[in-house]
């Protein structure tokens, strides 16, 4: 099974301090550490362990610069068997539309039986995956977290509903899923995987490699802008608690137990 | 009769067996080496180590440990029996091939030495049978009626071990029956023959048997003679050819493996041995991930495990639930050898032992404490082999999801939290701190003196108050001293012992780069575990000490001074972090420290020094989620509170964490406390301007 992962580099949560740029419409984003998203991991583990299984190949795309190629080549340490760059000038400032746009692109070029997306990027809208699906007329699913190969056209999938219940389909080939974590459990890639493949060439896609007119992509083609970027103000009923560890702990005890919350 | 008569009487009577006491011969001799060389096939195919250099070192070794049974005597009475038995045998080896070759011809088996020299071999060799043979008596009385809880074997492991090493102790008590047999036969025969002269020594087994026989007539004591040869021959074959196949493997196995035996602690053996700095990237595979990627000498030490439990019993791992038991390690991996590579057919499988004979929870559950192999007799090494099989987990990617995190946080930021480097040195700028103590970040030649201060104690809030406190006292005793601030990573410690050798290089380049690039002369540290990376995983660090020992001196000189303790009820004990104590012997400087301020009531637990029990784990461990039945931070504060202690001291910031815990989950809050050793310094000391401690 051939097999295509779309994958995004983030600020990672954990290991920055997110502070808003004096601007107001980001983040500060000097000194931050970045990593692949982290539902898009998921994604690509999945994708090996059904190589695994059934034979094929996975392939890594994303769309961005020079940067980016950090996340590919983490993924194929990871076991990916390939990584694809699509960038150019013309992609810069694309919303989501836009991005689905260049994947599209870049997937009808080849020949996928499988499109996998993380179910959404950390700092993004869940939009790409089901865009995708729409722009290639391909089935999509989303929030999947199970996925059994019937045969070389079919797929049987699981998806978590609201409230604990779940919910199993058949889905043909191609189509597009959008991975849930806790899929799977991705496995750890270490120094030594990325050292290993830090040579290996990355090929690069730009627009004209993908047919792709740029006033259609990118800031030009943005249909939607951010406008404003900020935390929220505290709005009622939330209270903050600022005192020691232990003190709010205690705290949080008593007002769960007040409003019913503990037994 | 004469007495030589009486002898051509015995030798004509054993005479008659000759042909077949020869074929026992052969056949015993033949039937061992086959065995040894089976067993050697592994060996043969297993990787590189490194164990032929210092050869005086290593005798030493085998003097200390292996002829002065040195482990031995801290179980005192098994080790008492060991070392009686053991000092039976060397005894006794001469003595048992004069048996042996008797068969051949009489007068060239007895007596083993000639003249009175042979004599008094022979009374003390006599004794040491006796004693031998009671010892058995005595062993298998105590593993029938007494049962020590050791020994017994948890049903997750398997069927007891009971039968078979009675069996075995049985078997040697034949052994020394049939030797006294042989010699009573010989003595009884000569008394006959009015030549009473060399009579075998009082109250020993031979000479009860020589009395049992008194009365016999001389065709009847040739047959006892036959018969006491013929079965100390059998037995002494079959022990041989037997003791391969189990825990008494380690009576041919010892000496070798204690020989071969590591010689420096708190080190880790190399990925590969004989790889050559820089060349990891060429190996295929890292790590232990099939029964053949162990060492010669980690296969050895399977052979030789003598099953004696010594090492569980220590294991805070084992006590506290959790699936690794690091004697049934061996056990099982030695049986796994058996299996793998039998006596006939094809030797080994090549499949993973994750899975077949070890799980992962089992090889993540270690803390590395060392508590196993300081109290090993036969000096089995259990961490390398831990740490080579995290090597293989880590490069198959089969890490917890927990550990993944705090990995990639320290390949990005240097430290396990994700935390940001400039925020390294923010211990330092606290405003209070800040007007009391200037602690500088080095640039070029700004100090002789390094504080390694790692991540924890830079990060954590708890923590940093032990970097404020050690800071204070380096500044007390005047040293020059000063801190890499941002440009210090994680001292990759734990990193390393968790198998993450390429991510503990690049942390240790880094470092060591800094390290250079500051010009200091020496490093002090106030984590053990920074210590024991910084002494022997880095590579041409300066010297390195913990802020312990430069307490400890500086109090000796006078450099320091204690005011009296306010509170004398309290009672005081200290815990031995595993990497302080253990891995790098220092036991008494902390403890010196705490005796130096005046009015310190102090105790110790039941467990310290070299056999203090790991609090948890340090480093990535924190992040780990085991499968356990109770935490061991929880066991050891119970320990402090069971010596009537309610003042916990320790030295490392990871037991800090641990403790502070454990103390909470065992609900002794308000009862027990626990204070590093550098906060409890800081507190007490006299300070240049004002008499008065300054609270932390």
């Amino acid at each position: 099974m051939e097999i295509l992962v779309c994958a995004r580099r983030v600020p990672d949560t954990s290991e920055n301090e997110i502070v808003l740029n004096t601007a107001g419409n980001d983040i500060e984003r000097d000194e931050l550490v970045y990593s692949v998203n982290e539902p898009d991991n998921y994604a690509v583990e999945e994708a090996l362990q059904i190589v695994a299984r059934v034979g094929g190949t996975v392939t890594v795309a994303t769309v961005g610069g020079e940067d980016e190629e950090e996340i590919l080549r983490r993924e194929m340490a990871m076991g990916a068997s390939h990584g694809v760059l699509l960038s150019d000038d013309a992609f810069a400032g694309s919303d989501g539309r836009g991005i689905a746009a260049i994947l599209k692109a870049f997937v009808t070029k080849g020949k996928y039986d499988l499109i996998l997306t993380g179910v959404q990027a950390e700092d993004g809208a869940a939009q790409v995956g089901g865009m995708l699906a729409a722009m290639l007329d391909y089935p999509f699913a989303s929030l999947v977290n199970s996925i059994e190969v019937v045969d070389s056209r079919k797929l049987k999938i699981g998806r978590e509903i609201e409230g604990g219940n779940r919910e199993i389909s058949e889905i043909d080939l191609p189509c597009v899923l959008s991975i849930q974590t806790g899929i799977n459990e991705p496995r750890y890639v270490g120094m030594r995987g990325i050292r290993a493949v830090a040579s290996v060439p990355i090929p690069t896609h730009a627009a004209s490699d993908l047919g792709i007119d740029p006033g259609t992509v990118g800031e030009a083609g943005a249909k939607v802008k951010r406008v404003y970027y900020f935390v929220p103000a505290l709005g009622k009923g939330a209270e903050m608690l600022s005192g020691s560890r232990e003190e709010n702990i205690d705290k949080l005890v008593e007002l769960m137990a007040a409003k019913g919350g503990l037994k | 009769m004469e007495s030589s008569a009486a002898l051509s009487q015995l030798s004509s009577s054993l005479q008659s067996g000759h042909v077949l006491f020869l074929a026992i011969h052969v056949l015993g001799t033949a039937s061992f080496a086959y065995i040894v060389w089976r067993r050697l096939v592994p060996l043969l195919r297993a990787q590189p180590d490194h164990r032929f250099d210092h050869p005086f070192a290593r005798l030493g070794k085998l003097a200390k440990f292996w002829f002065g049974q040195w482990k031995h005597p801290r179980y005192p009475t098994a080790g008492t029996l060991h070392i009686l038995i053991f000092t039976g045998f060397i005894l006794l080896v001469i003595r048992s091939f004069a048996t042996l070759l008797a068969g051949v011809s009489i007068a060239h088996g007895n007596p083993a030495i000639p003249g009175s020299a042979g004599h008094f071999y022979d009374v003390v060799t006599d004794y040491a049978a006796t004693v031998v043979f009671l010892c058995m008596l005595f062993a298998i009385v105590r593993r029938l009626v007494f049962q020590p809880v050791r020994y017994a074997v948890p049903e997750r492991y398997g069927k007891a071990h009971t039968a078979d090493a009675i069996f075995l102790l049985a078997l040697i008590a034949v052994l020394m029956a049939a030797d006294g047999l042989f010699s009573a036969a010989i003595a009884a025969a000569q008394l006959k023959a009015g030549h009473p002269s060399e009579g075998l020594a009082l109250f020993s087994l031979p000479w009860a048997l020589q009395m049992a026989l008194a009365s016999v007539s001389l065709t009847a004591l040739g047959k006892f003679c036959f018969a006491g040869f013929l079965i100390h021959q059998i037995t002494f074959y079959f022990l041989l050819c037997y003791r391969p196949f189990g825990i008494q493997f380690h009576v041919e196995t010892s000496l070798f493996n204690v020989y071969f035996s590591k010689l420096e602690r708190g080190t880790l053996k190399p990925v590969r041995w004989g790889l050559g700095e820089g060349h990891l990237d060429q190996l295929k595979s890292f790590g232990v991930k099939t029964f053949e990627d162990f060492t010669w000498k980690h296969m050895l030490d399977f052979y030789s495990c003598a099953d004696c439990g010594r090492c569980s019993d220590n294991c805070p791992s084992n006590a506290v639930g959790r699936p690794l038991s690091p004697r049934f390690f061996s056990i099982k991996a030695r049986d796994y050898t058996f299996q793998h590579y039998p006596m006939f057919g094809k030797s080994g499988n090549g499949k993973p032992l994750v899975g077949n004979l070890l799980s992962e929870d089992q090889i993540w559950s270690c803390t590395t404490c060392g508590a196993c192999e300081e109290e090993c007799p036969l000096l089995v090494e259990y961490i390398d082999k831990i740490v080579d099989l995290r090597r293989g987990l880590i490069d198959d990617g089969n890490v917890p999801q927990s550990l993944q995190k705090p990995l990639k946080a320290l390949e990005s930021r240097g430290n396990p939290y994700g935390k940001m480097e400039k925020k390294r040195a923010d211990w330092a700028t606290a405003k209070d701190f800040q007007q009391t103590c200037k602690v500088r970040v080095l640039d070029k030649n700004g100090a002789s003196t390094l504080y390694f201060v790692d991540s924890i104690t830079s990060y954590d809030d708890r923590m940093q108050s032990i970097a404020r406190s050690t800071a204070r006292i380096l500044e007390r005793a005047g040293e020059n001293f000063g801190i890499l601030g941002a440009a210090e990573r994680d001292s990759g410690h734990e990193v390393r012992r968790f198998g993450e050798e390429m991510l503990f290089e690049a942390l240790q380049e880094h470092n060591s780069e800094a390290i250079k690039g500051s010009g200091v002369k020496r490093i002090v540290t106030s984590d053990p575990h920074a210590l024991n990376a910084l002494k022997h995983d880095y590579k041409d660090a300066p010297p390195v000490e913990h802020i312990s020992q430069v307490l400890a001196r500086d109090v000796k000189a006078g450099l320091i001074k204690f005011q009296p303790l306010t509170n004398t009820d309290e009672v005081y004990t200290y815990h031995d972090p595993c990497y302080l104590g253990r891995h790098n012997q220092v036991y008494q400087d902390p403890r010196d420290v705490l005796d130096a301020i005046p009015g310190l009531k102090r105790v110790e637990m039941r467990r310290s020094r070299d056999r203090s029990f790991c609090c948890g784990g340090g480093g990535l461990m924190l992040f780990y989620e085991p499968k356990e039945d109770e935490r061991m931070g929880v066991k050891r504060v119970r320990m402090a509170a069971e010596v009537g202690a309610n003042l916990i001291v320790t030295a490392c910031p990871f037991c800090m964490a641990n403790i502070e815990d454990a103390i909470k989950v065992a609900g002794l809050e308000g009862k027990m406390t626990v204070i590093d050793l550098a906060e409890l310094a800081d507190r007490q000391m006299v300070r240049h301007s004002s008499p008065t401690a300054i609270p932390i």
